[in-house]
């Protein structure tokens, strides 16, 4: 009973080391195991992460190799005799001073490699990237481009409690996004970090970087991406309810097609936003338009297509709180349906919406939304998830505010 | 005994009140206020237990099937406040309160009243604590941790948990004052410190760290109660504040949290593997200044939780080298505990089982940890299932695994009766088999991208996780076993002789089992 129960401990215990390490060194086809990335820096951390990985692998084996043997022929069922002996100051001195050789040979390729990723002098470009519960802002400094990125519209039904929804039809479930950061390769592309509201950490691991977004702070490290293709990530840093749903992706071209996307996007965004149509347009209620304010639009806009496009604003920038049907998450997100504000002034409302309200998560909209689309979701607020004040609110009222 | 009539001035030689409440409310015994310790933290262990099996059954599968994501954030904190402060240090306080006055030959804790004051507070901050479960926006949901400004978002339960965060850190640092006053006014004459089993030494160090870091705990704690309702701006950057400052007070007290979890587990590991090799524990000395070592490195490497906050680049060698440096005191110890094991003359009694079980799975968690410490490669485990792995291989089966194997090593002394060996042994397969299970697969899904805190994730990660789930499930299950053991083990079972186990030696194997209500009124002889 004890000899097979002992032979099933060291089998298992072997089993796991190995296991471990052969499941682990399988570089390329398996995804248990740290990406090498697409960046020199991922790699040298890839590097590290296995070296210190089979350093522990070594020393695992002959500890626990003497544990075992210790353990099968040192047993009282086999006649074995205590031996008398309590301390050997040789190998006490071995013991300590072995380890710390190795130590010493581990912390310096760690020191170099650490001390590279957090050179950001002389970049090529900068991206100031926010975080927001739940979203990421991008911001190419100096391009005058900036937009917000969160997680793919479907995947966001499919993630919700009892939706019914099969998620597993969607390879890249929680890992997709509606805009994605496009980057070009060959570049050192410096990232500075901040937070509108709580911690987030952006992390891409194929580019080994992670750092957290702090609001009131700013945050910065470097990426140069060697091969084009597309790299995602997760927010890292636990930032409330919905943190499992912010992902990151990052799109790695060639610096042609990255300045042709950039010239496209400047016209995307330079262009005013055309109110009546925009709900087919793919980024346009999602897409900050500082730079659209000058655009027209001044009529009238009907209550239908002002409730519509309220509808879809809401289900992407207030439903993650506030809940799909209106009711909230009471305290911390207060009920839409039957609120003060939601049935009151409009003026209240709307200085709600596009200030926020200092000392709780509710955001300042005003610039991360149009004017136009404040309005619908204002409206929307006021006429849907149960309200009827009757009242249709326009970009101009917002305007003022 | 007539206890009534002299109880005013002849306090010390009668047996328990009769009266159960009485017994039980008002005991200053310090063998009482193990066993209400100790069952305390087994009671806890099943809640906290409970809160993780609601994670598993979540983690399952991909999609979300059974709790809001805001009700799972407040599953991963409460489950994490739990173990630590209801699970894990009340069971050491337990263990220490029932075996170091027979261990050092005193008759009791150095201050009895303070003794009864500080477990019975435990349960009110407890109650306190679970109570946000039910209140209006749910109980805490922000991590242990507390990180603001995320912490301070959230309803008015918050409140509650700070002042039950408080009370049990009342109750945590009178405990500590009780064990460093016995341990250093209660010896038996001739008991010189370098002569106290090593149970003692690391839960006197660990009773220092608590007193060092449970009020700067509090103060942290404290500063996130005035941001919240009195205004002030310490961790808000538009007041002036800085969010970070609170995660550097808070790893202040958090690392060396992390050595309260496991310095006395070494203690206890330290005290059995001698007893079943039958041969005396290898470089006493040494494991006595590792451990000293361990304390003095756990004050300046906590942030090494913050790699990824921004820190210079000068901080970062700093925390890196100095965290590498906790591998070599540790080192020592594994290779004392294999040293003593060496031409030993070992038996598999479960005690044994349990703490070999601690030697080879606490070094897995050594080795992640040693790899944590890395600095370039720890910036893509950080916030990882990595992580979630390492911390649990350290505290299951490393220090809970402790605190079972002591367990089973003083239920005889405790009970008089020996518990069921061969349940015992099952208990211990199952529950090594089902913990591996459940962590080893969380190092890979780590690895490979998945965060911690997160209640759904992407299909590439579903098999692990499912297994891991499986495993919770057959971890806790396991556990049912124990409390059938140790209640079948007080209900009765083979006597237990005084020595209980062939190899023991010290104190308290030479007081009769079931210890006596009054052990060593009078000062045993040392040799």
């Amino acid at each position: 009973m004890k000899s097979t129960s002992l032979k099933k401990a060291i089998a298992t215990a072997i089993g796991l080391t190995l296991g471990g390490s052969v499941m682990a060194a399988d570089k390329h086809s398996t995804p248990l195991n740290m990406t090498q990335g697409a960046t020199d820096i991922s790699h040298e951390v890839y590097d590290l992460h296995m070296a210190i990985f089979y350093v522990c692998c070594v020393i695992g084996l002959a500890v626990f190799g003497v544990m075992f043997y210790s353990i099968f022929k040192h047993r009282k069922s086999k006649g074995a005799v205590a031996a008398k002996f309590h301390h050997s100051t040789t190998v006490e001195i071995i013991w300590t001073a072995v380890p710390l050789i190795i130590l010493i040979s581990m912390a310096i390729p760690a020191a170099k490699t650490l001390i590279a990723m957090e050179d950001t002098s002389e970049a090529d470009m900068t991206v100031k990237i926010t975080g927001l519960q739940w979203k990421w802002h991008y911001e190419y400094m100096g391009e005058d481009v900036s937009f917000y990125s969160q997680l793919n519209a479907e995947h966001n039904i499919a993630r919700q409690l009892d939706s019914g929804v099969d998620v597993s039809q969607y390879h890249w479930y929680l890992k997709d996004v509606d805009n994605e950061l496009v980057l070009p390769v060959g570049k050192k592309i410096r990232f500075l970090h901040t937070a509108a509201d709580v911690i987030h950490a952006w992390w891409v691991p194929a580019l080994a970087v992670k750092k957290d977004a702090i609001p009131g702070f700013i945050n910065e490290n470097w990426a140069m991406i060697n091969e084009p293709g597309v790299y995602r990530g997760k927010c890292a840093e636990l930032c409330g309810r919905d943190h499992g749903f912010m992902p990151v992706v990052v799109r790695a071209v060639s610096q042609e097609e990255f300045d042709a996307w950039l010239i496209e996007k400047k016209g995307g965004t330079a262009e005013p936003v055309a109110v009546a149509e925009a709900a087919p347009a793919a980024e346009g209620s999602n897409t900050a338009v500082a730079t659209a304010g000058g655009g027209g639009a001044a009529a009238e806009v009907s209550m239908e297509s002002q409730m519509a496009r309220g509808g879809e604003v809401y289900a992407q920038q207030c439903a993650a709180c506030h809940q799909v049907n209106g009711q909230g998450i009471p305290p911390t997100f207060p009920a839409i349906t039957g609120s003060a504000v939601a049935t009151g002034p409009v003026d209240a409302h709307i200085d709600i919406i596009a200030n926020g309200k200092p000392g709780t998560a509710m955001a300042a909209f005003k610039g991360r939304l149009s004017d136009e689309d404040i309005a619908a979701v204002i409206t929307f607020q006021r006429n849907g998830l149960g309200n009827s004040v009757g009242d249709s609110v326009q970009a101009s009222q917002v305007a003022g505010n | 005994m007539s206890a009534a009539a002299d109880s005013h001035h002849d306090d010390h030689h009668h047996g328990p009140e009769k009266n159960f409440v009485k017994r039980w409310l008002y005991t200053t015994n310090h063998k009482d206020l193990g066993t209400l310790y100790l069952w305390f933290a087994f009671a806890m262990f099943f809640v906290g237990g409970l809160m993780a099996l609601v994670i598993r059954a979540e983690l399952f599968s991909p999609g979300l099937q059974f709790v809001d994501p805001q009700f799972f954030n407040s599953m991963t904190t409460m489950h994490a406040i739990v173990m630590i402060f209801g699970g894990v240090m009340p069971a050491f306080v337990g263990l220490a309160n029932w075996m170091i006055p027979m261990m050092i030959g005193g008759p009791d804790m150095a201050l009895p009243r303070l003794n009864n004051w500080s477990f019975w507070i435990m349960p009110f901050a407890l109650a306190i604590f679970l109570s946000t479960l039910l209140m209006d926006g749910g109980g805490p949901a922000s991590g242990w941790t507390l990180y603001a400004p995320l912490s301070l978002q959230g309803g008015d339960s918050f409140a509650f948990v700070i002042v039950s965060i408080h009370f049990m850190g009342i109750s945590s640092v009178m405990g500590s004052i009780n064990i460093i006053a016995t341990i250093l006014n209660m010896r038996a004459p001739g008991m010189t410190l370098m002569k106290m089993p090593l149970f003692v030494w690391t839960w006197l160090i660990t009773a220092f760290l608590l007193i060092a870091v449970i009020p700067v705990f509090a103060g942290a704690v404290t500063m996130l109660l005035t941001d919240r309702y009195f205004g002030t701006s310490f961790f808000s950057a538009a007041g002036g504040g800085d969010p970070v400052m609170y995660q550097h007070i808070f790893w202040f007290f958090g690392h060396p949290e992390v050595y309260i979890l496991i310095l006395p587990a070494f203690g206890i590991v330290s005290q059995i593997i001698p007893t079943f090799a039958r041969k005396p524990l290898f470089g006493y000395s040494s494991m006595v200044y590792a451990t000293g070592s361990i304390a003095f490195l756990s004050f300046i490497v906590w942030a090494h939780h913050m790699f990824t906050v921004g820190m210079p680049l000068a901080g970062e060698l700093f925390f890196m080298f100095a965290t590498m440096m906790i591998a070599v005191p540790t080192g020592v110890k594994v290779f004392n505990w294999i040293a003593t094991m060496w031409r030993g003359s070992m038996t598999f009694e479960t005690p044994m089982l349990f703490a070999l079980g601690f030697v080879v799975m606490f070094t897995f968690g050594g080795f992640s940890g040693l790899m944590l410490a890395m600095t370039p490669a720890d910036i893509q485990y950080h916030d990882t299932y990595f992580v979630v792995a390492h911390f649990h291989y350290v505290l299951v089966p490393g220090a809970i695994f402790s605190i079972i194997a002591a367990c089973y090593y003083w239920l005889p002394k405790w009970t008089g009766n020996m518990y069921d060996e061969r349940l015992g042994k099952i208990h211990f397969w199952s529950s090594t088999f089902f913990v591996n299970l459940l962590f080893f697969p969380m190092h890979f899904v780590g690895l490979a991208g998945m965060p911690r805190r997160i209640p759904d994730y992407n299909l590439q990660f579903a098999d692990m996780n499912m297994w891991a789930s499986i495993g919770a499930f057959g971890f806790g299950g396991s556990q049912l076993l124990l409390l059938y053991i140790v209640i079948k083990c007080i209900k009765g079972g083979e006597k237990a002789t005084d020595q209980v186990w062939e190899g023991a030696e010290g104190l308290e194997w030479t007081v009769a089992s079931p210890a006596p209500y009054h052990t060593f009124e009078t000062p045993p002889e040392i040799k």
